[in-house]
């Protein structure tokens, strides 16, 4: 049973830094959910945009030196919880699939890399391989009372050819794991558009004016706060929600939590490694709208 | 034997690439070739016409022509060959035209492959046998399969012809997609005011039997004398008693089933006549629905009932029925969107279907005609009209154009605005296709005079933001990105095969391409012929097409019926399997390969087992002859030795050069 | 706008490339808009994608390469997701991009400048340092109010590593950029 739900575990560079409570929050329900994530060895950059604006060879030799390293673990698969990351994993190994692609590829690398795993995102792992009762069963503080809107970013599940998981216009993988959690999930109709990515830097009207349009549907539609699966999304939506807001002449205040961090919360991790406190916009009301189970009984 | 050899031009398709004076010039070295000639169009008049002379001039009993598809114009030879006063058989065609120079634009190559071709004919030819179709009678009846506009007027035209029909339909009534229509373009008249009372005369015409919930099991036999056997599904009410009172319907408790008739738009009660004009106007019950078939209790229907009609303990019954015809009009399908999940994918209320749309806008639908959208019963203001969705769309297998949609949207934008004054419609299209008897014009009077607006892109999201849509498209001659607040989207759906298209092909023994229609025998000259002789196609089964040319193509099938029932016999093909009985051991190998059952057993004198052909039967497909282990059944007119004759005249050449070098 | 000589200005050599390098064929496309209509940048866009397809149709090169759009493209890939002719479009503006860089070509320096900044971190230290791949875009582009407002916030809450990992392997992640430039020289 352990060993189905091993796996070779890719963390992504913004986990170490922008990220970090999306790093720790994941690991501590994957823990509580009987996985066991193996950190790849010396694990680098996958390149992220940047790497695929500037070339694919580039962009996949990054990701599958990766790769390589983790073909020495004695895994069937790489985890990676952000999209951005999974992205250029997978695209990688889906070129590589090509012998005359994989061998430019491997011409930039040290060590080969055969492209003899599979990978997929947190968030698949969760639905498929541990499963929607296994997440209900566990949970010890329903998130009854709070509506959130599910927003999973571009990048999650496109393009479905190589994602080749869940609905590329409709996912519902992580409001499935909401639903079992307790909360009210909404359907949220703009949660496959783009948040404006990496232009947050170079172009910050970008992110703005394409941010600002999903917080105001949220918003509109009545959430108490927004859940994202994606390192940038988050960034985006809580870290600048005050640039929108000035930008905008907006008063947003939706905490944006990440999926894991609500969890957590749900299973009744230890709250030290779910790392709420680095949320921008502030979580501690909505959180305290969460009915006990004795009061959401009544 | 004195045989001749004609190679034709077809003007400039094959004499462009094939030398074919030379082509004519070797013929002549060929065996028993006594003339040979090169000719501009062999299929002309003045072509035929120089066949037959040079059979009587040079006394020839033989005639190959090399020119196009035997498919097209081996008919015509072998009636050119019997005016000269031939066997038919004593003709064999070579094609160069698709085998050679439309394949090869190389001259020298092309003209000695033809050459080639022509000597293997000649081979084949000296082989021939004069054979003679034998005659049978045949069963002057008719089956129509599917109860749609062309099922309808297949069947009327038949009977009007004296000719008894039976039609099979599917659904409780007949009627099909059209009886569901408000309007019709472009002359906005009422649906079923034109087709109402021509389902009437379908209940009323003394040679029409109509099957109505019945479904074609098995098909056997062939041209002339098919047997069908037909399953007549329970409806658990005896139609013979069912007077169409419709107080089983006002009584019935279960009032939320599924409306297959309303497209699900509002439901219905588990016992119901789906429409008012139904024919025939009897109740059946959905068992899926029914609460004595869901909980065991109810029997509500049966105390109602005046004519004690119901029957709960109904069950399926299977009829048999013996025609010489069948026309195919089993219609289409409509494109499933959800698989559009940028559209919502079926989960929002107020984006619903054309067809839909149209049960709004009928009188006689469950809206009584009033435009409410199906969230909260309020009248739309801004109506948006997505085309294209299920056509011309490659991302879901659905690469073809359906046809009508352009013209459909057309009408209802034109409905939209009668029906609501303030409303306004936009409508995102792709290409307008519109090239009917005044269909270009109809499209412009709902853009000029009902003001709607088309917006020339595609729709790319739809999503909901507080009780309206927003609707993303682009308007590509503008060049921008567009958005419209809609209260109502309709997506024109498009049309795909019907379900069980393909499964009721093979029980048929008729083509079908890869989505699914039924393939004609020939897309220009033989459009209602399937190439099963006997079968005949009409309406959406064979791709989407509107009205008129549906109801054209099922007056097209009858008129086919009528000339083949003008005989009183028919001549069955002579290139069928026979079986050289002293040969045959009885193994029984051939007639469990036979795919038509055209291979029976029986006894010689002796009492030995011995295959023998039932040659109305057989289709000259030749798998028992390969089968066979003692080479004992030959198919007519392609025997062995034909074929060794054909192989040798190719490769004999070929390999005494070979030895040669 | 200029008119187009269609018989003398196609440049095929340019359309065969971009075919080529992104494995899509351009002639698939016909016109639909689906991935202007779905675009959530085209708002930014000095040509909308639908009309980038066309004029690679075209084999106008000067003008694609030379527009904003192919910079300010997110590679969110509604675009590919929602071509009725399966077409990867989002993979096609990727070719141009880099066919863009690579014939000097950049309309959005700092979008580049970014991009470069982010590799050069991760060619120093193996994963990238956010902080430095900002500091150094700041340094480049003279942008010395980017971002200013947010830094309490990221402070205050340690939102941001003020040290970048180094990890043992860098030189081979080094190596991987170096080779690949060594290459694109050739």
């Amino acid at each position: 049973m352990s060993s189905e739900l091993t796996y070779a575990y890719y963390p992504g560079c913004s986990g170490l830094s922008t990220s970090l409570d999306y790093e720790r929050s994941t690991r501590a329900v994957c823990s509580a959910l009987g996985m066991t994530l193996k950190d790849i060895p010396d694990w680098s950059c996958c390149g992220s945009t940047p790497a695929h604006t500037v070339d694919h060879v580039l962009s996949a030799a990054l990701s599958a030196r990766n790769l390589a390293l983790a073909e020495s673990m004695g895994v069937q698969s790489v985890l990676t919880p952000c999209p951005s990351c999974l992205t250029n994993l997978k695209v990688a190994g889906h070129r590589m699939e090509k012998d005359d692609f994989k061998k430019e590829v491997n011409a930039l690398l040290d060590h080969p890399c055969a492209n003899s795993l599979t990978t997929k995102s947190v968030l698949q792992a969760l639905v498929q391989d541990v499963g929607m009762d296994k997440i209900a069963e566990r949970v010890r503080k329903p998130l009854k009372g709070i509506k959130v809107a599910p927003y999973y970013g571009c990048l999650m599940n496109r393009p479905p050819e190589v994602m080749d998981f869940d609905d590329p216009e409709n996912p519902v993988s992580m409001d499935r794991i909401l639903q079992a959690l307790g909360a009210d999930v909404l359907d949220f109709p703009l949660k496959v558009e783009c948040c404006g990515g990496s232009f947050g830097v170079a172009r910050k009207d970008v992110v703005v004016h394409l941010s600002g349009k999903l917080l105001g549907l949220a918003r509109d539609m009545g959430a108490d706060a927004v859940v994202t699966a994606c390192p940038l999304c988050q960034m985006n939506l809580d870290l600048r929600q005050s640039q929108i807001n000035a930008h905008l002449k907006e008063t947003f205040n939706l905490p944006v939590f990440y999926y894991t961090q609500l969890a957590g919360v749900a299973l009744g991790l230890d709250p030290d490694h779910l790392l709420l406190k680095k949320l921008v916009v502030k979580p501690w009301k909505v959180l305290h709208k969460i009915q006990e189970p004795e009061a959401a009984a009544v | 034997m004195r045989l001749g050899v004609f190679i034709c031009h077809c003007g400039s398709n094959i004499a462009g690439t094939v030398d074919v004076a030379q082509v004519a010039e070797r013929a002549k070295s060929f065996p028993d070739v006594v003339y040979s000639t090169d000719t501009l169009y062999a299929c002309s008049e003045p072509g035929q016409e120089g066949i037959v002379q040079a059979i009587q001039d040079y006394n020839l009993d033989g005639v190959v022509v090399a020119s196009c598809t035997p498919r097209m114009h081996e008919p015509t030879f072998r009636r050119a060959v019997e005016r000269g006063g031939l066997n038919r058989y004593k003709f064999e065609m070579a094609n160069i035209r698709e085998h050679v120079s439309w394949v090869s634009k190389d001259q020298e190559a092309n003209t000695a492959k033809a050459a080639d071709l022509v000597h293997m004919a000649v081979e084949k030819l000296r082989q021939d046998r004069a054979l003679f179709p034998k005659t049978f009678d045949i069963n002057k009846r008719v089956m129509v399969i599917g109860g749609g506009v062309a099922g309808i007027q297949a069947a009327l035209d038949c009977a009007e012809g004296g000719l008894e029909v039976i039609l099979v339909e599917k659904t409780t009534s007949i009627g099909g997609k059209m009886a569901k229509l408000d309007k019709t373009f472009p002359t906005v008249d009422c649906s079923s005011c034109i087709l109402g009372p021509k389902m009437v005369d379908v209940s009323m015409h003394p040679n029409i039997t109509l099957y109505a919930y019945s479904e074609v099991e098995e098909v056997g036999g062939y041209v002339g004398n098919f047997e069908v056997s037909v399953r007549k599904k329970a409806t658990y009410v005896d139609w013979d008693k069912c007077t169409g009172c419709g107080l089983c319907m006002e009584k019935c408790p279960s009032k939320k089933s599924y409306d297959a008739f309303n497209e699900g738009i509002a439901p219905t009660t588990a016992i119901n006549i789906p429409f008012p004009q139904a024919i025939p106007k009897r109740a059946a019950i959905n068992p899926d629905y029914c609460r004595q078939f869901i909980k065991g209790k109810c029997g509500v229907c049966e105390k109602v009932c005046p004519t004690k009609a119901i029957n709960y303990d109904m069950q399926d019954e299977v009829v048999s029925e013996k025609v010489g015809a069948i026309v195919v009009a089993t219609g289409y399908d409509l494109f499933d969107h959800s698989k559009y999940t940028e559209y919502g994918g079926g989960r929002y209320k107020d984006v619903i279907t054309s067809m839909q749309y149209e049960r709004l806008l009928n009188a006689s639908g469950p809206t009584s005609g009033h435009i409410k959208r199906p969230s909260d019963g309020k009248e739309p203001q801004n109506v948006v009209f997505v085309q294209c969705v299920g056509s011309r769309d490659k991302s879901v297998d659905r690469p073809y154009c359906s046809g009508f949609c352009c013209m459909y949207t057309a009408k209802q934008t034109i409905l939209t605005k009668d029906h609501l004054p303030d409303s306004q419609s936009y409508v995102f299209y792709m290409d307008i296709r519109a090239p009917g008897k005044q269909y270009d014009e109809f499209t412009r009077r709902a853009m000029e005079e009902y003001g709607a607006r088309y917006i020339r892109g595609r729709v790319s999201q739809i999503y909901p933001h507080g009780d309206s849509l927003i609707v993303r498209g682009v308007d590509t001659l503008m060049g921008t990105q567009v958005e419209v607040e809609a209260d109502l989207v309709v997506l024109a759906v498009g049309a795909e095969c019907s379900s069980g298209a393909g499964e009721l092909a093979e029980t048929l023994r008729i083509s079908y391409d890869a989505y699914g229609f039924y393939m004609e025998s020939h897309p220009k000259l033989k459009p209602v012929e399937t190439n099963t002789a006997g079968i005949y196609l009409a309406g959406c089964c064979q791709g989407p097409k509107d009205i008129p040319s549906s109801v054209g193509q099922g007056s097209a099938a009858a008129s086919k019926i009528l000339a083949l029932f003008s005989r009183d016999q028919l001549e069955s093909d002579p290139q069928v399997a026979q079986v050289n009985q002293a040969r045959c051991v009885g193994c029984g190998k051939c007639i469990s390969t036979c795919p038509f059952g055209a291979i029976q057993e029986i006894q010689d004198r002796g009492g030995n087992p011995k295959a023998e052909v039932i040659e109305t039967i057989c289709q000259g497909c030749g798998l028992c002859s390969v089968t066979c282990p003692q080479k004992a059944i030959q198919l007519q007119h392609f025997t062995d030795n034909q074929i060794l004759a054909e192989v040798n005249a190719l490769c004999q050449p070929m390999m005494e050069e070979s030895f040669e070098s | 706008m200029e008119c187009i000589r269609l018989d003398s200005s196609i440049n095929s050599g340019f359309i065969d490339q971009v075919a080529r390098e992104s494995e899509q064929d351009p002639y698939l496309c016909y016109q639909c808009g689906n991935c202007t209509a779905g675009c959530p940048n085209n708002f930014v866009y000095d040509i909308p994608v639908h009309r980038i397809m066309r004029l690679l149709q075209a084999g106008q090169k000067e003008t694609i390469l030379g527009s904003h759009s192919i910079w300010l493209c997110a590679t969110c890939e509604s675009c590919t997701t929602r071509c009725p002719n399966n077409i990867d479009v989002a993979r096609i503006m990727d070719v141009l991009r880099h066919m863009a860089r690579r014939e000097g070509y950049v309309t959005e320096k700092r979008v580049k400048q970014f991009n470069d900044s982010f590799l050069h971190s991760v060619q120093k230290h193996g994963r990238v340092f956010e902080l430095g791949t900002v500091m150094r875009f700041v340094a480049r582009t003279g942008r010395f109010w980017t971002d200013v407002e947010l830094g309490p916030k990221v402070l205050a809450r340690g939102k941001m590593a003020t040290r970048a990992h180094n990890i043992q392997g860098k030189e081979q992640v080094s190596k991987i950029i170096n080779r690949f430039l060594g290459d694109e020289r050739k």
